[in-house]
């Protein structure tokens, strides 16, 4: 990227909220259903219909702007925001225009190895609109299909100040978004179900100078890695469209996930006017005070402090604390593990080495893992207590993952259990000595490395599964006697 | 008297007495319809066999709510589960929804029998109901005279003893002044007395169901039914209802009236003036005091109500697309084209006219200027209010500043036709509950007096309506519509 | 004063409504006469004035977070002017 130039973005998050109804209706709030089998009047905007506040999303919310150090307003209100789409069912979008309910937030990213603070303006409460569905191709098609069921969904919109400086800050921030949400419980944060959206405000202008450039809004950032490439190309095109001579258009731009590129969306025919005024179907809000302490109370652990707890308790390097406190889901396993056996590095090891390249290999989530955090912790036991070598755990653990079996079964049923009796080692390793004089000779000779061979020869024998610390000790002990 | 004639109180009574069954009131009741309502034109859908059977069927059961057999009819703007609903638009012509309003939703509990839906100026925007996009109604007192709107096929069909009692809407005027104009009683109930889910909107911040009756006692036993907390509604209030017949009592001794000078200036009829100042005199008489106040904002109310009301209009009416509901343009290419010929063919010249209006003063450069200037304007008209009920339990002024108008003579200009609602629309503007009772004639046509309360105070209007009422005989005048 | 007749293009577009000539010129001279007894207002000096946007003094009105099944799709979709697939069909969207 040209070095002349400065990148700046700011984005727009939208989460879905994970209540178990919609915003203003008792319609369910879940994803996948057949279109249009989640809705009611209410969601579909028809004639009469009036919008109730469900007190949860207004909780979660709450909640959310705690996680993201922002300002619970005391007192907000809600706004209908004007437009006509024909996934839109009332023609206004309830959204939250002057007044949000959460403002004045960060939260902090590592950039270039060093802590940054990004400012969060503002996050606010909206219903989601409904889906537009294309028969084939959307060339080919002339016609599109409404589903409602996405109709109403809670949504926080997240607003960031125009704080990062490249793609990868832009996508760091998304993960610590994700993070701090996914701690604070109040949605999933899928972004390939779009619980987790975003639209990126990009522009770029000379080193050194005060005023902003020109920026373009891009939508249809559909995961971290798309956030990335999107801003990459899209600051690329501003800097070539400078550098020629060229004027950057404000616009609205959609990422074009098969070619890589972000293409103009079609000018609309109107400049946007969205008309806001306040819902009178609503009455406002007034946030007391103690119900924010209330909430606060309730707030989990967040990842920083976790992130501390683990290196101090546990004596884990920064880095691993950072990987574990990623999603509650690894700090939780971590954490009931850690319950069953002590040695919290070791935990971690299992964890970040073989469990994650498992779950990367079955594109699995941990929640969805069949070891349980006390199988895993009954295995480490079983390695320490010299019943398994760490060679043999890892299959036992791959056999764990594949079927849930706790590691005592497996072990019985593979036969794989260590031969740790000094008595039948003891005759097995005699046997070997008989069959090798010469090399035993060799050994009281002088030539130690011998016992290499022996020790090899008594775990084919064994078939791998005499523990080789006895082994040693007890062929040490014969040879020298 | 006929059984069409009674009021619900009376029908109650004949019910209860088994002097009469409730198939034999619906049947009087359609033998009425059927002699005036070619001439009158109050109701857009009507449902004879779906009355008879629930008439019927209520015969034989035991057990009686306090509606049970009793018919009753509602504007076409509050919604009824399988009967057509459709504002008096073109763009709603064959909506029939699959839900109650909680208002008809409570009437059909308490054993009502809905005869069927009433006409109006098309979605509640109108003050003759000859914006109705499907035909005029006419007054009972003269058929050349509007009955007044936006509910003026409730008002009309109550005052030709079509049915006894009706539901209506009122926005800035819409129940008071056709019941001012057909010499009927309606109440208009304080903002977030009564629920608004399942009516149509028209302006969110000013809506409100009320009544129309032949009688007081009719008005609050029907308010009783219709009146508290509804849950699907978050502006329909969780306070305490009394109930409403404990107001009837003919007493209103010590009771402070207060008439706000305003009310009663130039552009309202010396007839009307003169009306109303004699019932004055006739509460004077029977022990309340009367004193005139200032409400210094009222000439600003109608103004800012005209920017209000139809910038909530315009986005309460923008969900008629044509992807859900309602009438579609099929001939068009393309989404935009589809939403604005649809809406064009479906919607009549005032409802586009108060859509543009609204759409202006909220738009880019101009909120400021208008709307938001109306909302300040709107504090000030409240706190008018505010002051005088400080030392007043009631304000009393003429409900309309003229008796009916003829058809025809106030379709040019909006403005002329917007003067109507100059006496009404304050109330609206400061959620107040009001009420018309008939209280004269000027010239052979009803004069109407409107009572303005404390909010959630209905029981005062009740009360010294009805004391009004028990001393005067106003209420007992019927029209003559003539019978085919 | 009257609109003139962009702007009255203008709304007319953001409103969705279709306008002839004919009716864009009424339009242009009804909104100019509405909007100027509006300014009426502009006799009223608010400053400092709170506006009023909700008028009854109730805060906090909530449901619980409760699933209550909506009604059946064939209901839902009954009054729809063209369906396909259980969805509503419009022209498609450019």
């Amino acid at each position: 990227m040209s070095k002349d130039f400065e990148t700046v973005i700011g984005l727009e998050v939208h989460v879905e909220l994970k209540t178990r109804s919609k915003i203003f209706c008792s319609c369910t709030n879940e994803f996948g259903a057949k279109p249009n089998t989640n809705v009611c009047p209410i969601c579909s905007g028809f004639p009469g219909m009036l919008p109730v506040l469900n007190e949860q999303v207004v909780d979660y919310a709450i909640k959310a702007g705690l996680a993201l150090n922002c300002e619970i307003a005391e007192y907000c209100k809600f706004d209908r925001k004007n437009y006509f789409y024909p996934d839109l069912p009332k023609a206004y979008q309830i959204s939250q225009y002057d007044l949000p309910i959460c403002k004045q937030g960060y939260l902090d990213i590592e950039a270039n190895g060093e802590n940054k603070r990004i400012g969060i303006t503002r996050a606010h409460l909206e219903e989601d609109a409904g889906k537009l569905v294309h028969q084939g191709t959307i060339s080919s098609s002339t016609f599109s299909l409404v589903d409602l069921n996405r109709s109403g969904v809670p949504l926080l919109e997240i607003v960031s100040e125009p704080d990062l400086r490249s793609s990868q800050e832009a996508r760091a921030y998304m993960e610590k978004l994700r993070s701090l949400l996914l701690f604070a419980g109040v949605s999933d944060c899928k972004m390939e179900e779009g619980s987790l959206r975003c639209d990126a405000n990009v522009s770029v202008r000379p080193y050194g100078q005060e005023e902003m450039g020109t920026r373009a809004e891009i939508k249809n950032l559909n995961s971290f890695k798309a956030v990335e490439k999107a801003i990459d190309y899209e600051v690329r095109r501003q800097i070539e469209a400078l550098e020629d001579g060229e004027e950057i258009i404000q616009e609205t731009r959609t990422w074009e996930e098969e070619r890589q590129i972000t293409r103009s969306m079609r000018s609309k025919e109107e400049a946007h006017d969205y008309r806001y005024f306040p819902e009178p179907d609503l009455p406002p809000l007034r946030i007391s005070r103690e119900w924010v302490e209330r909430i606060l109370q309730s707030l989990p652990e967040m990842p920083e402090k976790a992130r501390e707890r683990l290196m101090e308790e546990y004596g884990l390097s920064e880095y691993d604390a950072n990987l574990l406190t990623l999603t509650p889901d690894y700090l939780a396993f971590f954490d009931e593990c850690s319950l069953y056996y002590k040695d919290g590095k070791i935990i971690s090891n299992w964890m970040m080495g073989e469990l994650t390249k498992l779950l990367n290999q079955k594109n699995m989530d941990i929640a969805e893992c069949r070891i349980k955090p006390a199988a895993l912790a009954e295995m480490l036991k079983l390695i320490d207590e010299g019943r398994i070598s760490g060679k043999m755990a890892k299959d036992v653990f791959e056999t764990m993952f594949e079927t849930g079996a706790g590691p005592e079964k497996i072990i019985k049923e593979k036969g794989m259990e260590q031969i740790s009796d000094e008595g039948t080692l003891g005759m097995i390793i005699q046997e070997v000595i008989d069959k090798n004089p010469g090399v035993v000779d060799d050994y009281r000779n002088g030539k130690k490395k011998a016992t290499g061979f022996l020790v090899g020869q008594v775990m084919q024998a064994t078939k791998g599964q005499a523990n080789p610390a006895l082994v040693n000790k007890i062929l040490a002990e014969k040879l020298t006697s | 008297m006929d059984l069409y004639e009674l009021t619900l109180h009376e029908l109650q009574e004949k019910l209860h007495n088994k002097q009469a069954s409730s198939e034999e009131i619906v049947k009087a009741v359609f033998s009425r319809i059927k002699d005036v309502e070619t001439k009158i034109q109050a109701f857009i859908t009507l449902d004879e066999e779906g009355a008879l059977d629930k008439a019927r069927k209520y015969d034989v059961q035991d057990h009686f709510s306090s509606l049970t057999g009793i018919p009753y009819g509602l504007k076409d703007i509050i919604c009824s589960q399988g009967m057509k609903t459709t504002c008096a638009s073109k763009i709603l012509e064959n909506f029939v929804p699959f839900y109650d309003a909680t208002v008809a939703s409570r009437l059909k509990e308490a054993g009502g029998v809905l005869v069927g839906k009433l006409n109006m100026d098309e979605f509640a925007m109108g003050s003759s109901t000859e914006q109705s996009a499907f035909f005029p109604t006419r007054n009972p007192w003269d058929l050349d005279r509007v009955p007044g709107g936006s509910s003026g096929g409730s008002a009309a069909a109550v005052a030709a003893c079509e049915i006894p009692f009706a539901l209506g809407t009122d926005t800035g005027g819409s129940i008071r002044q056709p019941a001012s104009f057909c010499g009927v009683v309606g109440l208009k109930p304080t903002y977030g007395r009564v629920s608004r889910y399942g009516v149509v909107a028209y302006a969110s911040s000013l809506d409100q169901v009320g009544v129309f009756s032949r009688d007081i006692r009719d008005c609050a036993l029907v308010l009783n039914i219709i009146a508290g907390k509804d849950p699907l509604d978050s502006t329909c209030v969780d306070i305490e209802k009394p109930d409403y017949t404990e107001f009837l009592k003919d007493d209103i001794k010590g009771l402070k009236i207060a008439f706000p000078r305003e009310y009663f200036q130039e552009g309202i009829a010396q007839g009307i003036k003169d009306t109303v100042k004699k019932a004055l005199l006739k509460y004077e008489e029977l022990g309340a005091i009367v004193e005139e106040v200032s409400l210094p904002h009222s000439e600003y109310a109608l103004p800012a109500y005209y920017l209000v009301a139809p910038a909530e209009a315009s986005a309460n009416l923008a969900r008629f697309d044509g992807v859900r509901y309602g009438r579609r343009d099929f001939e068009a290419e393309n989404v935009i084209q589809m939403f604005s010929s649809t809406r064009a063919a479906g919607f009549g010249d005032e409802v586009k006219m108060r859509i543009m209006l609204g759409t202006y003063a909220l738009s880019s450069g101009y909120y400021d200027a208008y709307y938001l200037k109306a909302l300040k304007v709107r504090r000030l008209i409240k706190n008018d209010f505010d002051k005088v009920f400080e030392d007043f339990d009631l304000i009393v002024s003429p409900t309309t500043p003229t008796t009916a108008f003829k058809l025809g003579e106030q379709t040019g200009d909006p403005l002329t036709l917007y003067m109507n609602d100059i006496l009404t629309v304050p109330i609206n503007m400061a959620g107040l509950p009001g009420m018309s009772i008939p209280c004269g004639f000027v010239d052979a046509l009803p004069v109407g007096m409107q009572l303005i309360g404390k909010p959630f105070d209905e029981g005062t209007l009740i009360r010294a309506a009805y004391a009004f009422e028990q001393n005067t005989d106003y209420h007992t005048a019927k029209p003559d519509p003539g019978v085919m | 004063m009257t609109l003139s007749i962009q702007e009255v293009q203008h709304v007319a577009l953001l409103a969705r409504l279709n306008l002839g000539e004919e009716e864009k010129e009424k339009y242009a001279e009804q909104l100019g006469s509405i909007l100027q007894y509006a300014d009426k207002l502009n006799e009223l000096d608010t400053e400092g004035v709170e506006p009023l946007d909700h008028i009854l003094p109730i805060f906090n009105v909530f449901r619980e977070d409760k699933v209550i099944p909506g009604p059946d799709r064939e209901e839902i979709l009954a009054n729809a002017p063209l369906v396909e697939e259980g969805q509503y069909r419009v022209p498609k969207i450019i």
